[in-house]
């Protein structure tokens, strides 16, 4: 038995662009009048690319991103001193580092953090503006915020880690440096000095959002696809006007582990899945050196992990030693 | 209780992939079927087998309670019940309730003249635990490299085996791998953020349409894939993300033995760097 899987558009109807529904009238107007088609991407979704609604919002903080982005590309590039060669070649092992711990919260020399920290301010302004454009766009067409809300739960989690974290610790040396390989040492160097971070429970209820969310996606997305010959991509339809797509979807996974959700509320599991992955991922951090110093420890004390014997004999902490703090 | 108010004229004979009418039945919400049945063994064996594991163990710490694969010096051979042989048999136990649940999914799809994208997506989770539990220990020599059954025994198993290869994160699959599972979470966010926000759009608005839900993608950033896209894309991040996790672990071990960071020396010292600057 052969049957078509709905993967890509095989066919593929062109018509006109759809230029948007209409703004209120104190917004500027849209910027692209004549839309881009892209063959390739109608095989997995629409082939229309712009408008796109800039406005002052959108300008100031693509603006505010660009500088931080070239402040790191430029102190980067001077760091292999202006070698564009070697700027390419070493490009994932370069950094912009926060200013040394000597300095605290306190503003260092340029090349001693303080572009990190200009890097880090104008990064924070570029993405309050980019909360305000999503919540502003919402509104303007008469949508509700929740995409500017689950953004503000990704913001939560930038903000620990580079001002709120940083600030409780007393140091912008505690914060996370920009570049490749280095955010990542500076992940696993974290991990290790606080104790191993998988004892940390939050981290734990980070990850399970983070793969839940996967999960939730790969069921949803595939249900979905599943019955769209019965038109359940017409979400909005089905939500307020069941059709046998709807039906079909919830009796499969009611069927299947005796539970379903309705084509509205699958959309609530999602959102919450995955606007917790950063809310408990960012509780985690900021409990980490500020309130527990050792997860390991701390999940010893509370009964969650047994405690090893100790073949290694006793080992005396660095973080005590004279010297290990400024 | 449990049938939906248009559950009755769904609920029809046919679409077994094995055992005919047989077990062609449901119980309260639940479909049977062959692969029910086997799932219900398989399961029921699998955590029996946990349990008794538990109950010879030192601790009945839900947090602490673990089954382990056995040592090194077994290789690939049955080892004692106490020594492995329980991990070994749960193994086998998960991984046939695993494919049973797999095909009970495919039977419920002919059912409801539905697509077979939930059991393909499902196979791509088994495809992970396989590679974990079998094809590494296999490709190693040993069940001793599979990971242990228990809480915390399993993050301490990641944990470990990370550290063996000094700096996982340098990994490129296991790289590939996060990379699309934080983009999962970004586009599922995204995607039940815009229709939630379509369909709830605040108290005495009417609600919007799919020409709101593109049009507020193309003014944010200047493309929306739209509502049949959205779902083929995420379905592709999903199994993305599982795919490049199995691997980024296949690949630790059978195909590289040093630190990872080490890894990316290729990159370094490509022959094409020394020519330049142009001499």
């Amino acid at each position: 038995m052969t049957q078509y899987l709905n993967l890509f558009t095989s066919v593929r109807a062109v018509g006109p662009a759809h230029m948007g529904v209409p703004l209120p009238a104190r917004d500027a107007p849209r910027f692209g009048n004549r839309p881009a088609h892209v063959g390739l991407f109608a095989k997995l979704g629409m082939a229309q690319v712009g408008p796109i609604y800039l406005g002052t919002l959108g300008v100031a903080s693509i603006f505010f991103g660009t500088v931080a982005f070239m402040i790191i590309g430029f102190n980067m590039l001077a760091s292999v001193g202006w070698d564009p060669v070697q700027f390419v070649r070493q490009l994932f092992w370069l950094s912009l580092d926060p200013p040394a711990p000597k300095y605290g919260l306190g503003l260092a020399p340029l090349n001693e953090g303080g572009w990190w920290n200009i890097t880090g301010l104008f990064l924070t302004i570029s993405v309050l503006l980019w909360w305000l454009r999503m919540y502003t766009r919402a509104r303007a067409l008469g949508l509700g915020t929740h995409v500017a809300w689950a953004f503000a739960a990704a913001l939560w989690l930038f903000f620990v880690l580079g001002l709120i974290r940083p600030v409780l610790m007393g140091s912008w040396s505690e914060a996370v440096p920009f570049g490749i390989f280095s955010h990542l040492d500076w992940t696993a160097a974290f991990s290790i000095r606080y104790g191993n971070l998988f004892y940390n429970p939050f981290h734990a209820l980070s990850i399970a959002f983070l793969y839940g969310s996967t999960l939730l996606f790969a069921m949803h997305g595939a249900t979905i696809l599943a019955v769209s010959r019965f038109g359940g991509d017409r979400e909005l339809e089905q939500i307020v006007d069941r059709g046998t797509a709807s039906e079909r979807a919830a009796l499969f996974w009611r069927w299947t582990m005796g539970f379903n959700a309705t084509m509205e509320s699958v959309h609530r599991w999602a959102w919450w899945f995955a606007i917790l992955c950063p809310l408990t991922g960012g509780i985690g951090i900021l409990l980490t050196g500020t309130v527990v110093d050792n997860w390991y420890l701390w999940a010893v004390q509370h009964g969650v992990a047994p405690p090893y014997p100790p073949v290694f004999g006793t080992v005396i902490d660095p973080a005590t030693l004279p010297g290990a703090k400024p | 209780m449990a049938m939906l108010s248009f559950e009755r004229k769904y609920r029809v004979r046919g679409g077994t992939l094995i055992g005919g009418d047989l077990f062609d039945f449901w119980v309260g919400p639940f479909f049977v079927g062959f692969f029910g049945v086997t799932t219900v063994f398989f399961s029921f064996v699998g955590t029996a087998m946990i349990l008794w594991g538990a109950s010879q163990g030192p601790t009945w710490n839900l947090w602490q309670i673990s089954i382990a694969p056995p040592d090194l010096s077994y290789g690939l051979g049955i080892a004692p019940l106490m020594q492995g042989g329980l991990w070994q048999l749960i193994t086998v136990c998960a991984l046939g309730a695993f494919i049973s649940w797999a095909l009970r999914e495919v039977e419920i799809c002919r059912k409801l003249g539905m697509q077979y994208h939930v059991p393909i997506a499902f196979s791509f989770a088994i495809f992970a635990y396989f590679t974990l539990e079998v094809i590494r220990p296999v490709l190693l020599g040993a069940w001793g490299h599979g990971f242990p059954y228990g809480i915390y025994s399993h993050l301490d198993w990641v944990s470990n085996v990370g550290y063996q290869y000094l700096h996982f994160h340098y990994n490129p699959a296991h790289m590939i791998a996060i990379s699309f599972f934080f983009t999962t979470t970004l586009a599922l966010s995204l995607h039940g953020g815009l229709i939630l926000s379509a369909s709830n759009p605040g108290k005495g608005q009417a609600m919007k349409t799919t020409d709101h839900e593109d049009t507020f993608f193309r003014d944010a950033i200047g493309y929306s894939i739209g509502p049949l896209g959205i779902h083929r894309l995420g379905l592709f991040l999903a199994l993305a993300a599982v795919f490049f996790s199995a691997v980024c672990i296949v690949i630790s071990g059978p195909f590289w033995t040093r630190g990872w960071p080490e890894w990316w020396g290729w990159w370094l010292n490509m022959p094409i760097w020394a020519q330049w600057p142009l001499k």
